[in-house]
């Protein structure tokens, strides 16, 4: 039963990220999508010009938006995902291999998010 | 002028066959007939050696769940007229294995409905003389919809989690523990976490939300696995926070 | 007859030679019109991930330049890339719709001892991501 106590702990907390990333994703995501990857390219709406979009960004409040704005929904990808792959291409037995590389690849998103944000100029 | 119907009915016999087969019945076609009594009039007249479960006809016992056209239906409520006419297609319920014809063994499901503990856990009972429970209409709110269910498996049948996951406690079971942990009579709310917290308990559940479609009483078993998941969570984050209220 | 493992064996159903276990398919998910919208949406988790990608390489090609920002700002114009935003947008907004339609199932809010109905709950999330929708848009149009 011991080695069901980390596991036992580790679910709620992924599923609580997988939520609290799904209302991200659900909530900010498309207007996002909308302006940044069909508006200004297709030039429907007048683009950010470079000073601008950095002048907003380097807000630190902005910042930390966009932090949780990628943070989360990897962890919602990452639940997700996992799941999606036990069930669809039922590869359950492969479990510690998919657990890795959905929670490690979220984390690593994560981290990167960080980076990038915190190494704004 | 006497109309009929085709049914397709799985046969299997483990002592002659390797895997289930289908055949053929015509059967009188009337407006009021259910699927039910399609088989009992094959049973009586056609094949006697047809096997299967009914028990109430009126969709209280939960006995007669079979496929029909590849959905989940009680035999006793799912009207012929429904599917006239072409032909009817009924099937053991899917997820479980077949014992024979339309049998399934149901072991599996009883285990896990056990292993959730659904009667009212105190801890101390009331003697008599103290008298009644009292619960107010809003507290028997709570709980209600989730006592509606009558055990019939339809929503096993429509999970696939529960097809792909044998450690999946399945929809009805969670949602009669939800029944017990929201009485207000009920203190075993944290025991019955504890079983259903492990491994894929509960999370297994991916909100596909067939069971709540299947389900002929309206229990919403899906409703009852995500407020469980979100009870869950929050024990969990209390119990992160604040580990020394252990109850 | 008593059950012993056999290999593949589910837990809690012991193994019975006479039983049929009808194996479920690797393609359970396309036979049901539902099965497969509910994998749909699953997968829409793919898009999520596709686009902090891309809203990770704007922020990083910001920080590099103008010049950096305007090659990142061309590739976002290929077509290739148009289409694939397109394709995020709308299963983007499937998983939002899909997640606010089924919001008040997990939420149970009770008003005064009734519960409050589902269309609200779900017109509630609705209205939320209206406004929130508007006011991203407005800073970032301003």
């Amino acid at each position: 039963m011991a080695a069901d106590a980390p596991k036992k702990l580790l679910e709620p907390f992924f599923w609580t990220l997988f939520s609290a990333g799904g209302v991200v994703a659900a909530l900010l995501m498309p207007v996002h999508i909308f302006l940044f990857g069909l508006a200004f390219p297709l030039g429907w709406l007048q683009d950010l010009s470079h000073g601008r979009a950095l002048a907003i960004i380097e807000h630190p409040l902005v910042r930390i938006y966009l932090f949780v704005f990628c943070a989360l929904p990897l962890f919602h990808w990452a639940h997700r995902f996992r799941y999606t792959l036990y069930d669809g291409l039922q590869i359950k037995h492969l479990n510690e291999v998919i657990t890795v590389f959905c929670y490690g690849g979220a984390i690593i998103g994560t981290a990167l998010a960080g980076y990038v944000l915190w190494s704004i100029p | 002028m006497a109309e009929t119907i085709q049914l397709e009915v799985t046969r299997y016999s483990p002592e002659h066959d390797a895997a289930p087969t289908f055949q053929r019945f015509e059967v009188p076609y009337r407006k009021d007939w259910v699927v039910l009594d399609a088989l009992n009039y094959i049973k009586d007249k056609l094949d006697g050696s047809l096997s299967y479960r009914w028990s109430c006809r009126m969709g209280i016992c939960g006995s007669c769940g079979m496929m029909v056209n590849g959905q989940p239906k009680l035999t006793c409520a799912t009207f012929l007229s429904h599917y006239a006419p072409g032909a009817v297609r009924v099937e053991p319920l899917r997820y479980f294995p077949v014992v024979r014809d339309l049998v399934i063994e149901m072991t599996d499901f009883v285990v896990k409905l056990q292993k959730v503990k659904p009667w009212i856990i105190r801890k101390a009972e009331k003697s008599l003389s103290d008298g009644e429970y009292p619960q107010t209409p809003q507290q028997l709110d709570a709980y209600k919809q989730f006592s509606m269910c009558i055990n019939c498996m339809l929503c096993y049948a429509a999970c696939p989690v529960y097809g792909l996951d044998p450690l999946f406690a399945g929809p009805a079971a969670i949602a009669l523990a939800q029944r017990y942990n929201l009485d207000s009579r009920d203190q075993g709310a944290k025991e019955r976490m504890d079983i259903l917290s492990q491994h894929e308990g509960i999370w297994g559940c991916t909100f596909v939300g067939e069971c709540t479609e299947a389900c002929p009483k309206n229990v919403d078993p899906a409703g009852a696995i995500q407020q469980y998941k979100l009870t869950a969570a929050k024990e969990w984050l209390k119990s992160l926070l604040m580990p020394w209220g252990a109850k | 007859m008593t059950p012993h493992e056999k290999k593949g064996a589910t837990q809690y159903t012991p193994y019975h030679p006479r039983w049929y276990r009808t194996r479920v398919s690797t393609y359970w998910w396309l036979w049901k019109w539902y099965y497969l919208k509910f994998v749909l949406r699953e997968l829409s988790s793919i898009f999520v991930a596709y686009f902090v990608v891309i809203t990770l390489l704007q922020v990083h090609s910001l920080s590099r330049g103008s010049e950096t920002y305007a090659r990142f700002e061309e590739r976002m114009r290929n077509p290739l890339t148009i289409a694939l935003n397109a394709i995020s947008f709308f299963f983007v907004l499937f998983h939002a719709i899909t997640w606010f339609n089924l919001a008040p199932r997990a939420i149970v809010a009770r008003l005064g001892g009734k519960r409050v109905p589902d269309i609200l709950i779900a017109g509630s999330n609705y209205v939320a991501w209206l406004a929130i929708s508007a006011t991203v848009a407005w800073f970032i149009l301003r």
